[in-house]
Protein backbone atom coordinates (compact mmCIF):
# COMPACT_ATOMS: atom_id res chain seq x y z
CA UNK A 1 0.00 0.00 0.00
CA UNK A 2 1.37 3.59 -0.90
CA UNK A 3 1.55 6.44 1.33
CA UNK A 4 -1.42 8.02 -0.57
CA UNK A 5 -3.87 5.39 -0.46
CA UNK A 6 -3.85 5.84 3.47
CA UNK A 7 -6.95 7.87 4.73
CA UNK A 8 -4.94 11.42 6.07
CA UNK A 9 -6.36 12.26 9.33
CA UNK A 10 -8.46 14.51 8.40
CA UNK A 11 -10.79 13.13 5.34
CA UNK A 12 -12.20 10.64 8.55
CA UNK A 13 -14.45 12.74 9.63
CA UNK A 14 -15.36 14.03 6.40
CA UNK A 15 -15.59 10.42 5.11
CA UNK A 16 -18.80 9.93 7.58
CA UNK A 17 -20.47 12.91 6.54
CA UNK A 18 -19.72 12.98 2.60
CA UNK A 19 -21.71 9.77 1.73
CA UNK A 20 -24.98 11.58 3.04
CA UNK A 21 -24.97 14.51 1.79
CA UNK A 22 -23.80 13.23 -1.44
CA UNK A 23 -26.62 10.59 -1.40
CA UNK A 24 -28.98 13.53 -1.02
CA UNK A 25 -27.10 15.58 -3.76
CA UNK A 26 -27.27 12.96 -6.27
CA UNK A 27 -31.22 13.54 -6.06
CA UNK A 28 -31.55 16.65 -6.65
CA UNK A 29 -32.05 16.53 -10.54
CA UNK A 30 -34.96 13.67 -9.82
CA UNK A 31 -36.61 16.07 -7.60
CA UNK A 32 -36.47 19.02 -9.51
CA UNK A 33 -38.23 17.07 -12.07
CA UNK A 34 -40.00 14.71 -9.93
CA UNK A 35 -43.28 17.19 -9.66
CA UNK A 36 -44.08 18.35 -12.96
CA UNK A 37 -43.63 14.66 -13.91
CA UNK A 38 -46.18 13.89 -11.29
CA UNK A 39 -48.28 16.66 -12.57
CA UNK A 40 -48.29 15.80 -16.23
CA UNK A 41 -48.72 12.31 -15.32
CA UNK A 42 -51.36 12.99 -13.05
CA UNK A 43 -53.55 15.47 -15.20
CA UNK A 44 -52.35 14.75 -18.74
CA UNK A 45 -51.02 10.97 -19.24
CA UNK A 46 -52.92 8.93 -17.28
CA UNK A 47 -56.31 10.88 -18.55
CA UNK A 48 -55.13 9.92 -22.06
CA UNK A 49 -54.21 6.36 -21.53
CA UNK A 50 -57.21 5.76 -19.21
CA UNK A 51 -59.53 6.92 -22.37
CA UNK A 52 -57.57 4.98 -25.01
CA UNK A 53 -58.03 1.83 -22.83
CA UNK A 54 -61.73 2.06 -23.74
CA UNK A 55 -60.96 0.50 -27.06
CA UNK A 56 -59.32 -2.77 -25.95
CA UNK A 57 -61.38 -3.34 -22.34
CA UNK A 58 -65.22 -2.33 -23.52
CA UNK A 59 -67.59 -4.32 -22.36
CA UNK A 60 -64.51 -7.17 -21.64
CA UNK A 61 -60.72 -7.35 -22.82
CA UNK A 62 -61.24 -7.33 -26.61
CA UNK A 63 -59.26 -6.11 -30.23
CA UNK A 64 -62.86 -6.25 -31.62
CA UNK A 65 -63.62 -2.49 -32.01
CA UNK A 66 -59.52 -2.34 -33.94
CA UNK A 67 -60.54 -5.39 -36.15
CA UNK A 68 -64.08 -3.79 -37.09
CA UNK A 69 -62.18 -0.37 -38.47
CA UNK A 70 -61.06 -2.79 -41.29
CA UNK A 71 -64.96 -3.68 -42.45
CA UNK A 72 -66.03 0.34 -41.29
CA UNK A 73 -66.68 2.43 -44.44
CA UNK A 74 -66.96 5.55 -42.71
CA UNK A 75 -63.73 4.60 -40.57
CA UNK A 76 -62.21 3.98 -44.21
CA UNK A 77 -63.30 7.39 -45.66
CA UNK A 78 -62.30 9.24 -42.74
CA UNK A 79 -58.83 8.04 -42.83
CA UNK A 80 -58.39 8.34 -46.75
CA UNK A 81 -60.00 12.24 -46.28
CA UNK A 82 -57.17 12.81 -43.31
CA UNK A 83 -54.09 11.15 -44.94
CA UNK A 84 -55.35 13.00 -48.42
CA UNK A 85 -55.60 16.68 -46.88
CA UNK A 86 -52.56 15.95 -44.96
CA UNK A 87 -50.41 15.27 -48.14
CA UNK A 88 -51.55 18.03 -50.09
CA UNK A 89 -51.54 20.26 -47.26
CA UNK A 90 -47.43 19.44 -46.90
CA UNK A 91 -46.95 19.70 -50.78
CA UNK A 92 -48.74 22.93 -50.95
CA UNK A 93 -46.18 24.36 -48.44
CA UNK A 94 -43.35 22.78 -49.51
CA UNK A 95 -43.91 24.20 -52.54
CA UNK A 96 -44.84 27.74 -51.55
CA UNK A 97 -42.34 27.46 -48.42
CA UNK A 98 -39.37 27.07 -50.09
CA UNK A 99 -39.34 30.04 -52.40
CA UNK A 100 -40.24 32.14 -49.44
CA UNK A 101 -37.27 30.35 -47.55
CA UNK A 102 -34.96 30.84 -50.15
CA UNK A 103 -36.36 34.69 -50.09
CA UNK A 104 -35.96 35.31 -46.87
CA UNK A 105 -32.24 34.03 -46.61
CA UNK A 106 -31.32 35.68 -49.48
CA UNK A 107 -32.74 39.28 -48.58
CA UNK A 108 -30.21 41.84 -46.77
CA UNK A 109 -32.55 45.11 -46.43
CA UNK A 110 -36.08 43.57 -46.42
CA UNK A 111 -35.29 40.29 -44.33
CA UNK A 112 -36.94 41.89 -41.46
CA UNK A 113 -39.74 43.04 -43.21
CA UNK A 114 -40.47 39.58 -44.65
CA UNK A 115 -39.84 37.65 -41.21
CA UNK A 116 -42.65 40.08 -39.89
CA UNK A 117 -44.72 39.06 -42.80
CA UNK A 118 -44.10 35.55 -42.16
CA UNK A 119 -44.25 35.59 -38.24
CA UNK A 120 -47.25 37.80 -37.81
CA UNK A 121 -50.38 35.01 -38.74
CA UNK A 122 -47.43 32.59 -36.93
CA UNK A 123 -48.30 34.09 -33.74
CA UNK A 124 -52.24 34.82 -34.78
CA UNK A 125 -54.18 31.80 -33.24
CA UNK A 126 -55.16 29.14 -35.28
CA UNK A 127 -59.35 30.16 -34.82
CA UNK A 128 -58.29 33.64 -35.69
CA UNK A 129 -56.73 32.56 -38.66
CA UNK A 130 -59.88 30.17 -39.88
CA UNK A 131 -62.28 33.32 -39.41
CA UNK A 132 -59.74 35.08 -41.82
CA UNK A 133 -60.03 32.80 -44.44
CA UNK A 134 -64.33 32.16 -43.57
CA UNK A 135 -64.28 35.78 -44.10
CA UNK A 136 -62.37 35.67 -47.39
CA UNK A 137 -63.93 32.68 -49.04
CA UNK A 138 -67.96 33.28 -47.89
CA UNK A 139 -70.67 33.34 -50.34
CA UNK A 140 -70.36 37.24 -50.40
CA UNK A 141 -66.53 36.95 -49.46
CA UNK A 142 -63.48 39.15 -50.80
CA UNK A 143 -62.38 36.50 -53.27
CA UNK A 144 -65.84 36.27 -55.03
CA UNK A 145 -66.78 39.65 -54.85
CA UNK A 146 -63.08 40.35 -56.63
CA UNK A 147 -63.46 37.71 -59.01
CA UNK A 148 -67.15 38.91 -60.05
CA UNK A 149 -65.76 42.27 -60.06
CA UNK A 150 -62.83 41.87 -62.58
CA UNK A 151 -65.66 39.55 -64.29
CA UNK A 152 -63.94 36.37 -64.55
CA UNK A 153 -67.37 34.60 -62.74
CA UNK A 154 -70.73 35.75 -62.81
CA UNK A 155 -71.80 33.89 -59.90
CA UNK A 156 -70.40 33.37 -56.51
CA UNK A 157 -68.50 30.21 -56.32
CA UNK A 158 -68.79 27.79 -53.75
CA UNK A 159 -65.13 27.81 -51.89
CA UNK A 160 -66.49 27.50 -47.79
CA UNK A 161 -67.17 24.61 -46.85
CA UNK A 162 -65.44 22.87 -49.45
CA UNK A 163 -62.02 20.47 -49.04
CA UNK A 164 -60.18 23.47 -51.24
CA UNK A 165 -61.02 25.76 -48.66
CA UNK A 166 -60.01 23.66 -46.06
CA UNK A 167 -56.62 22.91 -47.94
CA UNK A 168 -55.82 26.74 -48.61
CA UNK A 169 -56.63 28.03 -44.73
CA UNK A 170 -54.06 24.45 -43.70
CA UNK A 171 -51.60 25.75 -46.29
CA UNK A 172 -52.00 29.40 -44.54
CA UNK A 173 -51.50 28.37 -41.45
CA UNK A 174 -48.90 25.46 -41.51
CA UNK A 175 -46.33 27.68 -44.03
CA UNK A 176 -44.48 29.19 -41.47
CA UNK A 177 -43.63 25.43 -39.92
CA UNK A 178 -42.30 24.47 -43.21
CA UNK A 179 -40.48 27.92 -44.15
CA UNK A 180 -38.44 28.57 -40.86
CA UNK A 181 -36.69 24.91 -41.13
CA UNK A 182 -35.93 25.43 -44.81
CA UNK A 183 -34.33 28.38 -43.86
CA UNK A 184 -32.67 27.50 -41.46
CA UNK A 185 -30.83 24.98 -43.42
CA UNK A 186 -30.17 27.53 -45.88
CA UNK A 187 -28.38 29.85 -43.72
CA UNK A 188 -25.77 26.82 -43.24
CA UNK A 189 -24.59 26.57 -46.56
CA UNK A 190 -21.38 28.01 -47.03
CA UNK A 191 -21.74 30.85 -50.11
CA UNK A 192 -18.30 30.28 -51.14
CA UNK A 193 -19.66 26.75 -52.12
CA UNK A 194 -22.20 29.24 -54.80
CA UNK A 195 -19.66 31.04 -56.02
CA UNK A 196 -17.38 28.35 -56.73
CA UNK A 197 -20.03 26.80 -58.62
CA UNK A 198 -20.92 29.56 -60.68
CA UNK A 199 -17.28 30.29 -61.35
CA UNK A 200 -16.76 26.67 -62.74
CA UNK A 201 -18.80 27.55 -65.29
CA UNK A 202 -22.74 25.52 -63.60
CA UNK A 203 -25.36 27.63 -64.72
CA UNK A 204 -27.63 28.75 -61.64
CA UNK A 205 -29.79 25.92 -62.04
CA UNK A 206 -26.78 23.30 -62.25
CA UNK A 207 -26.00 25.13 -58.73
CA UNK A 208 -29.46 24.84 -56.97
CA UNK A 209 -29.64 21.47 -58.24
CA UNK A 210 -26.66 20.14 -57.35
CA UNK A 211 -25.45 22.31 -54.13
CA UNK A 212 -28.07 24.71 -52.92
CA UNK A 213 -31.40 21.47 -53.14
CA UNK A 214 -29.06 18.82 -51.43
CA UNK A 215 -27.45 20.60 -48.85
CA UNK A 216 -31.18 22.25 -47.84
CA UNK A 217 -32.66 18.53 -47.50
CA UNK A 218 -32.30 18.12 -43.65
CA UNK A 219 -34.75 21.66 -43.75
CA UNK A 220 -37.16 20.14 -45.68
CA UNK A 221 -37.40 16.78 -43.80
CA UNK A 222 -37.81 18.61 -40.63
CA UNK A 223 -40.16 20.61 -42.66
CA UNK A 224 -42.23 18.45 -44.52
CA UNK A 225 -42.60 16.11 -41.36
CA UNK A 226 -43.72 18.83 -38.77
CA UNK A 227 -46.40 20.18 -41.15
CA UNK A 228 -47.58 16.57 -41.76
CA UNK A 229 -47.88 15.15 -38.33
CA UNK A 230 -49.50 18.69 -37.26
CA UNK A 231 -51.70 18.68 -40.40
CA UNK A 232 -53.20 14.92 -39.64
CA UNK A 233 -54.44 16.11 -35.69
CA UNK A 234 -55.93 19.31 -37.99
CA UNK A 235 -60.07 19.79 -35.87
CA UNK A 236 -60.60 23.68 -35.93
CA UNK A 237 -59.94 24.25 -39.63
CA UNK A 238 -61.79 21.72 -41.30
CA UNK A 239 -64.98 21.89 -39.01
CA UNK A 240 -65.37 25.69 -39.51
CA UNK A 241 -64.29 26.17 -42.92
CA UNK A 242 -64.38 22.35 -44.52
CA UNK A 243 -67.24 20.87 -46.29
CA UNK A 244 -70.23 19.26 -43.39
CA UNK A 245 -69.39 15.37 -45.33
CA UNK A 246 -65.61 15.73 -45.65
CA UNK A 247 -65.14 15.08 -41.97
CA UNK A 248 -61.63 14.42 -40.98
CA UNK A 249 -60.53 11.72 -38.10
CA UNK A 250 -60.38 14.19 -35.58
CA UNK A 251 -63.59 15.98 -36.75
CA UNK A 252 -65.28 12.24 -36.46
CA UNK A 253 -63.79 12.18 -32.79
CA UNK A 254 -65.10 14.98 -31.69
CA UNK A 255 -68.86 13.95 -32.70
CA UNK A 256 -68.42 9.98 -31.36
CA UNK A 257 -67.69 11.71 -28.29
CA UNK A 258 -70.74 14.04 -28.23
CA UNK A 259 -72.63 10.58 -28.83
CA UNK A 260 -70.83 9.13 -25.61
CA UNK A 261 -69.34 6.62 -27.76
CA UNK A 262 -66.83 5.95 -26.10
CA UNK A 263 -64.86 2.93 -27.16
CA UNK A 264 -65.35 3.96 -31.15
CA UNK A 265 -64.00 7.44 -30.32
CA UNK A 266 -60.91 5.59 -28.01
CA UNK A 267 -60.33 3.20 -30.72
CA UNK A 268 -60.09 6.31 -33.04
CA UNK A 269 -57.80 8.16 -31.30
CA UNK A 270 -55.37 5.44 -31.02
CA UNK A 271 -55.51 5.06 -34.87
CA UNK A 272 -54.88 8.97 -35.14
CA UNK A 273 -52.06 8.62 -32.64
CA UNK A 274 -50.47 5.58 -33.46
CA UNK A 275 -50.54 7.62 -37.06
CA UNK A 276 -48.51 10.23 -36.02
CA UNK A 277 -46.05 8.40 -33.92
CA UNK A 278 -45.11 6.09 -36.67
CA UNK A 279 -44.39 8.82 -39.12
CA UNK A 280 -42.43 10.02 -36.46
CA UNK A 281 -40.58 7.17 -35.49
CA UNK A 282 -39.79 6.21 -39.29
CA UNK A 283 -38.47 9.57 -39.53
CA UNK A 284 -36.37 10.49 -36.50
CA UNK A 285 -32.89 9.13 -38.20
CA UNK A 286 -33.08 11.78 -41.03
CA UNK A 287 -30.87 14.99 -40.31
CA UNK A 288 -32.68 17.77 -38.81
CA UNK A 289 -35.46 15.91 -37.21
CA UNK A 290 -34.66 16.09 -34.35
CA UNK A 291 -34.09 19.76 -34.19
CA UNK A 292 -38.09 20.28 -36.09
CA UNK A 293 -39.82 20.18 -32.41
CA UNK A 294 -38.02 22.36 -30.54
CA UNK A 295 -38.45 24.55 -33.88
CA UNK A 296 -42.67 24.01 -33.63
CA UNK A 297 -42.56 26.88 -31.09
CA UNK A 298 -44.40 29.24 -32.05
CA UNK B 1 -26.92 36.39 -56.53
CA UNK B 2 -27.58 33.49 -57.67
CA UNK B 3 -31.14 32.40 -55.70
CA UNK B 4 -32.44 36.32 -56.85
CA UNK B 5 -32.29 34.50 -60.13
CA UNK B 6 -33.79 31.43 -59.49
CA UNK B 7 -36.57 33.04 -57.52
CA UNK B 8 -38.14 36.17 -58.83
CA UNK B 9 -38.82 38.62 -56.21
CA UNK B 10 -42.91 38.79 -57.35
CA UNK B 11 -43.31 35.13 -56.26
CA UNK B 12 -42.24 35.28 -53.51
CA UNK B 13 -44.43 38.72 -52.64
CA UNK B 14 -47.23 36.93 -54.08
CA UNK B 15 -46.94 34.10 -51.20
CA UNK B 16 -45.66 36.43 -48.40
CA UNK B 17 -49.08 38.61 -49.95
CA UNK B 18 -51.03 35.08 -49.32
CA UNK B 19 -49.75 34.45 -45.46
CA UNK B 20 -50.06 38.50 -44.64
CA UNK B 21 -53.67 39.31 -46.57
CA UNK B 22 -56.29 37.42 -44.06
CA UNK B 23 -54.84 38.98 -41.15
CA UNK B 24 -54.85 42.50 -42.90
CA UNK B 25 -58.77 41.80 -44.02
CA UNK B 26 -59.91 40.98 -40.38
CA UNK B 27 -58.23 44.25 -38.99
CA UNK B 28 -59.81 46.26 -41.29
CA UNK B 29 -63.44 44.89 -41.42
CA UNK B 30 -63.06 45.24 -37.98
CA UNK B 31 -63.14 49.10 -38.40
CA UNK B 32 -66.21 48.62 -40.78
CA UNK B 33 -69.56 50.39 -39.67
CA UNK B 34 -71.37 48.30 -42.32
CA UNK B 35 -73.93 45.80 -40.15
CA UNK B 36 -73.18 43.03 -42.33
CA UNK B 37 -69.28 41.49 -43.65
CA UNK B 38 -68.50 43.46 -46.12
CA UNK B 39 -65.42 44.42 -47.80
CA UNK B 40 -63.69 47.34 -48.47
CA UNK B 41 -66.42 48.48 -45.39
CA UNK B 42 -68.41 51.58 -46.77
CA UNK B 43 -67.58 53.73 -43.53
CA UNK B 44 -64.98 53.56 -40.59
CA UNK B 45 -65.94 53.21 -37.04
CA UNK B 46 -65.75 51.85 -33.91
CA UNK B 47 -69.19 50.41 -33.69
CA UNK B 48 -68.13 46.73 -33.49
CA UNK B 49 -64.94 47.68 -30.56
CA UNK B 50 -68.81 49.21 -28.95
CA UNK B 51 -70.31 45.98 -28.96
CA UNK B 52 -67.11 43.89 -27.82
CA UNK B 53 -66.81 46.51 -24.64
CA UNK B 54 -70.56 47.12 -23.68
CA UNK B 55 -71.47 43.18 -23.80
CA UNK B 56 -71.14 40.92 -20.89
CA UNK B 57 -71.38 37.77 -22.89
CA UNK B 58 -68.27 39.03 -24.76
CA UNK B 59 -66.15 40.60 -21.46
CA UNK B 60 -67.26 38.04 -19.30
CA UNK B 61 -65.37 35.02 -21.63
CA UNK B 62 -62.46 37.53 -22.05
CA UNK B 63 -62.18 37.71 -18.08
CA UNK B 64 -61.61 33.94 -17.42
CA UNK B 65 -59.17 33.78 -20.57
CA UNK B 66 -56.80 36.25 -19.22
CA UNK B 67 -57.50 34.34 -15.26
CA UNK B 68 -56.94 31.29 -16.18
CA UNK B 69 -53.52 32.13 -18.77
CA UNK B 70 -52.71 34.04 -15.67
CA UNK B 71 -52.37 31.03 -13.34
CA UNK B 72 -51.14 28.90 -15.93
CA UNK B 73 -48.29 31.16 -16.03
CA UNK B 74 -47.33 30.92 -12.57
CA UNK B 75 -47.80 26.81 -12.50
CA UNK B 76 -46.30 26.18 -15.69
CA UNK B 77 -43.24 28.78 -15.30
CA UNK B 78 -42.66 27.46 -11.49
CA UNK B 79 -43.13 23.54 -12.63
CA UNK B 80 -41.31 23.57 -15.83
CA UNK B 81 -38.18 26.01 -14.69
CA UNK B 82 -37.67 23.72 -11.95
CA UNK B 83 -38.00 20.68 -14.19
CA UNK B 84 -35.64 22.29 -16.49
CA UNK B 85 -33.21 22.59 -13.76
CA UNK B 86 -32.74 19.09 -12.87
CA UNK B 87 -33.38 17.45 -16.10
CA UNK B 88 -29.91 17.44 -17.90
CA UNK B 89 -28.38 15.60 -15.03
CA UNK B 90 -31.11 13.32 -14.84
CA UNK B 91 -30.04 9.40 -15.97
CA UNK B 92 -30.06 8.33 -19.19
CA UNK B 93 -33.36 6.56 -19.43
CA UNK B 94 -35.02 9.28 -16.69
CA UNK B 95 -34.08 11.42 -19.28
CA UNK B 96 -35.33 10.19 -22.18
CA UNK B 97 -38.77 9.12 -20.44
CA UNK B 98 -39.19 12.59 -19.07
CA UNK B 99 -38.48 14.45 -22.15
CA UNK B 100 -40.79 12.51 -23.91
CA UNK B 101 -43.58 12.81 -21.27
CA UNK B 102 -43.28 16.62 -21.14
CA UNK B 103 -42.39 17.23 -24.64
CA UNK B 104 -45.28 15.05 -25.84
CA UNK B 105 -48.29 17.77 -25.81
CA UNK B 106 -46.28 18.81 -28.87
CA UNK B 107 -46.95 16.09 -31.01
CA UNK B 108 -49.63 14.31 -29.49
CA UNK B 109 -53.33 15.34 -31.57
CA UNK B 110 -55.16 17.82 -29.82
CA UNK B 111 -57.93 16.08 -30.17
CA UNK B 112 -56.91 13.23 -28.38
CA UNK B 113 -55.24 15.46 -25.41
CA UNK B 114 -58.52 17.30 -25.37
CA UNK B 115 -60.84 13.80 -25.21
CA UNK B 116 -58.61 12.17 -23.02
CA UNK B 117 -58.43 15.27 -20.09
CA UNK B 118 -62.42 15.40 -21.08
CA UNK B 119 -62.95 11.66 -20.09
CA UNK B 120 -61.10 11.82 -16.70
CA UNK B 121 -61.72 15.02 -15.44
CA UNK B 122 -65.29 14.24 -15.85
CA UNK B 123 -65.17 11.75 -13.76
CA UNK B 124 -64.12 14.30 -10.83
CA UNK B 125 -66.68 16.94 -11.42
CA UNK B 126 -64.10 19.13 -12.72
CA UNK B 127 -65.79 19.66 -15.77
CA UNK B 128 -67.11 23.79 -16.38
CA UNK B 129 -64.93 24.89 -13.96
CA UNK B 130 -62.18 27.46 -13.97
CA UNK B 131 -59.67 25.10 -12.56
CA UNK B 132 -59.88 22.56 -14.74
CA UNK B 133 -58.78 24.86 -17.46
CA UNK B 134 -55.85 25.86 -15.45
CA UNK B 135 -55.08 22.07 -14.75
CA UNK B 136 -55.67 21.29 -18.39
CA UNK B 137 -53.99 24.04 -20.07
CA UNK B 138 -50.74 23.64 -17.92
CA UNK B 139 -49.88 20.56 -19.66
CA UNK B 140 -50.09 22.10 -22.61
CA UNK B 141 -47.89 25.35 -21.77
CA UNK B 142 -45.57 23.37 -20.17
CA UNK B 143 -43.37 22.11 -23.24
CA UNK B 144 -42.81 25.70 -24.18
CA UNK B 145 -41.41 26.28 -20.84
CA UNK B 146 -38.72 24.10 -20.23
CA UNK B 147 -37.58 23.98 -24.04
CA UNK B 148 -37.16 27.83 -23.41
CA UNK B 149 -35.12 27.31 -19.91
CA UNK B 150 -33.05 24.62 -21.55
CA UNK B 151 -31.91 26.36 -24.33
CA UNK B 152 -30.82 29.44 -21.91
CA UNK B 153 -29.07 27.25 -19.62
CA UNK B 154 -27.22 25.35 -22.35
CA UNK B 155 -25.79 28.98 -22.93
CA UNK B 156 -24.61 29.46 -19.41
CA UNK B 157 -20.93 29.27 -19.26
CA UNK B 158 -20.42 26.08 -16.57
CA UNK B 159 -16.82 27.98 -14.73
CA UNK B 160 -19.19 30.69 -13.35
CA UNK B 161 -21.71 28.16 -11.13
CA UNK B 162 -17.72 26.63 -10.71
CA UNK B 163 -16.24 29.78 -9.82
CA UNK B 164 -19.15 30.94 -7.17
CA UNK B 165 -18.81 27.97 -5.22
CA UNK B 166 -15.22 27.67 -4.96
CA UNK B 167 -15.30 30.79 -3.94
CA UNK B 168 -17.62 29.60 -1.22
CA UNK B 169 -21.30 30.51 -2.05
CA UNK B 170 -23.97 27.83 -1.04
CA UNK B 171 -25.56 26.26 -4.27
CA UNK B 172 -28.53 28.31 -2.91
CA UNK B 173 -26.73 31.33 -3.08
CA UNK B 174 -25.24 29.86 -6.13
CA UNK B 175 -28.51 29.45 -8.15
CA UNK B 176 -30.21 32.87 -6.72
CA UNK B 177 -27.26 35.49 -7.36
CA UNK B 178 -25.50 33.41 -10.88
CA UNK B 179 -27.90 30.54 -12.23
CA UNK B 180 -31.11 32.44 -12.20
CA UNK B 181 -30.44 35.98 -13.49
CA UNK B 182 -28.57 34.08 -16.81
CA UNK B 183 -31.37 32.18 -17.45
CA UNK B 184 -33.91 34.66 -16.82
CA UNK B 185 -34.90 35.77 -20.26
CA UNK B 186 -35.75 31.90 -21.07
CA UNK B 187 -38.26 32.01 -18.32
CA UNK B 188 -39.72 34.91 -19.12
CA UNK B 189 -40.06 33.53 -23.05
CA UNK B 190 -41.32 30.15 -21.46
CA UNK B 191 -43.71 32.68 -19.46
CA UNK B 192 -44.87 34.42 -22.39
CA UNK B 193 -45.38 31.70 -24.43
CA UNK B 194 -47.49 29.85 -21.35
CA UNK B 195 -49.67 32.84 -21.34
CA UNK B 196 -50.27 32.44 -25.07
CA UNK B 197 -51.02 28.88 -25.14
CA UNK B 198 -53.62 29.16 -23.03
CA UNK B 199 -55.09 32.48 -23.91
CA UNK B 200 -55.28 30.87 -27.60
CA UNK B 201 -56.43 27.62 -26.68
CA UNK B 202 -59.45 26.21 -27.82
CA UNK B 203 -60.00 21.93 -28.40
CA UNK B 204 -59.57 21.59 -25.05
CA UNK B 205 -61.60 24.42 -24.09
CA UNK B 206 -65.05 22.99 -26.53
CA UNK B 207 -64.91 19.99 -24.10
CA UNK B 208 -64.15 20.84 -20.55
CA UNK B 209 -64.58 24.86 -20.36
CA UNK B 210 -68.82 23.78 -20.33
CA UNK B 211 -70.91 26.80 -19.44
CA UNK B 212 -68.69 27.60 -15.89
CA UNK B 213 -65.61 28.58 -17.48
CA UNK B 214 -66.68 29.67 -21.10
CA UNK B 215 -63.05 31.22 -22.42
CA UNK B 216 -62.61 33.50 -25.18
CA UNK B 217 -61.69 31.42 -27.93
CA UNK B 218 -64.86 29.19 -27.11
CA UNK B 219 -67.34 32.37 -26.74
CA UNK B 220 -66.40 32.79 -30.54
CA UNK B 221 -66.25 29.32 -31.56
CA UNK B 222 -70.29 29.81 -30.09
CA UNK B 223 -70.59 32.92 -31.61
CA UNK B 224 -69.77 32.02 -35.56
CA UNK B 225 -71.71 28.23 -35.40
CA UNK B 226 -74.41 31.05 -35.50
CA UNK B 227 -73.55 34.35 -37.33
CA UNK B 228 -70.47 35.88 -38.73
CA UNK B 229 -70.90 39.53 -37.56
CA UNK B 230 -68.28 41.53 -37.31
CA UNK B 231 -67.77 41.67 -33.67
CA UNK B 232 -65.45 38.85 -33.95
CA UNK B 233 -63.60 40.57 -35.81
CA UNK B 234 -63.63 43.74 -33.44
CA UNK B 235 -62.31 40.48 -31.16
CA UNK B 236 -60.12 39.35 -33.83
CA UNK B 237 -58.12 42.37 -34.07
CA UNK B 238 -57.55 42.27 -30.17
CA UNK B 239 -56.38 39.45 -29.55
CA UNK B 240 -53.97 39.65 -32.47
CA UNK B 241 -52.29 42.50 -31.55
CA UNK B 242 -52.56 41.26 -27.53
CA UNK B 243 -50.88 38.13 -28.74
CA UNK B 244 -48.27 39.12 -31.66
CA UNK B 245 -47.19 41.90 -28.78
CA UNK B 246 -46.34 39.31 -26.66
CA UNK B 247 -44.76 36.98 -29.16
CA UNK B 248 -42.76 40.21 -30.38
CA UNK B 249 -41.39 41.05 -27.13
CA UNK B 250 -40.01 37.05 -26.85
CA UNK B 251 -38.57 36.79 -29.82
CA UNK B 252 -37.52 40.31 -29.26
CA UNK B 253 -35.87 39.05 -25.21
CA UNK B 254 -34.45 35.43 -27.06
CA UNK B 255 -32.76 37.53 -29.79
CA UNK B 256 -31.27 39.55 -27.30
CA UNK B 257 -30.40 36.25 -24.41
CA UNK B 258 -28.52 34.59 -27.72
CA UNK B 259 -26.65 37.67 -28.46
Amino acid sequence: MSEIAQPSPIAVPLGAVRPLLLNWRRHVPLLLVAPLLIYMLVLYALPVLAMLLRSLNDPTWTLSHYTALFEDVVFAKTFWITINTSVTVTLGCLVLGYPVAMGLVRAKAMAPLILIVILLPFWTSVLVRSYAWMVLLGRHGLVNEGLIAIGMIDRPLRILNTPLATQIAMIHILLPYMILPIANALRQIDPSLIRAASGLGATPFMTFRQIILPLSMSGVAAGTLLTFVLALGFYITPAMVGGPRDITLSMLIAQEVDQLNWPYAATLSAVLLATALAILAAARHLPGVGNAFRMSMR
Amino acid sequence: MILARLVPAGVVGLILFFLAFPIVVVTVVSFSEATYLTFPPPAFGFRWYETYFSNPDWLNPTWVSLWVAAAVVVLATFLGTLAALGIARLPKAMRIFATGLILSPLIVPGIVVAIGIYYAYSHYGLVGTPIAMVLAHTCLAVPFVVTSVTASLSGIDPRLEQASLSLGATPGATFWQVTLPLIRPGVLVGALFAFITSFDELIVALFISGTGAVTLPRRMWDDLRFQIDPTIAAVSTLTIVLTVTLMGAAHLLRKRSQA
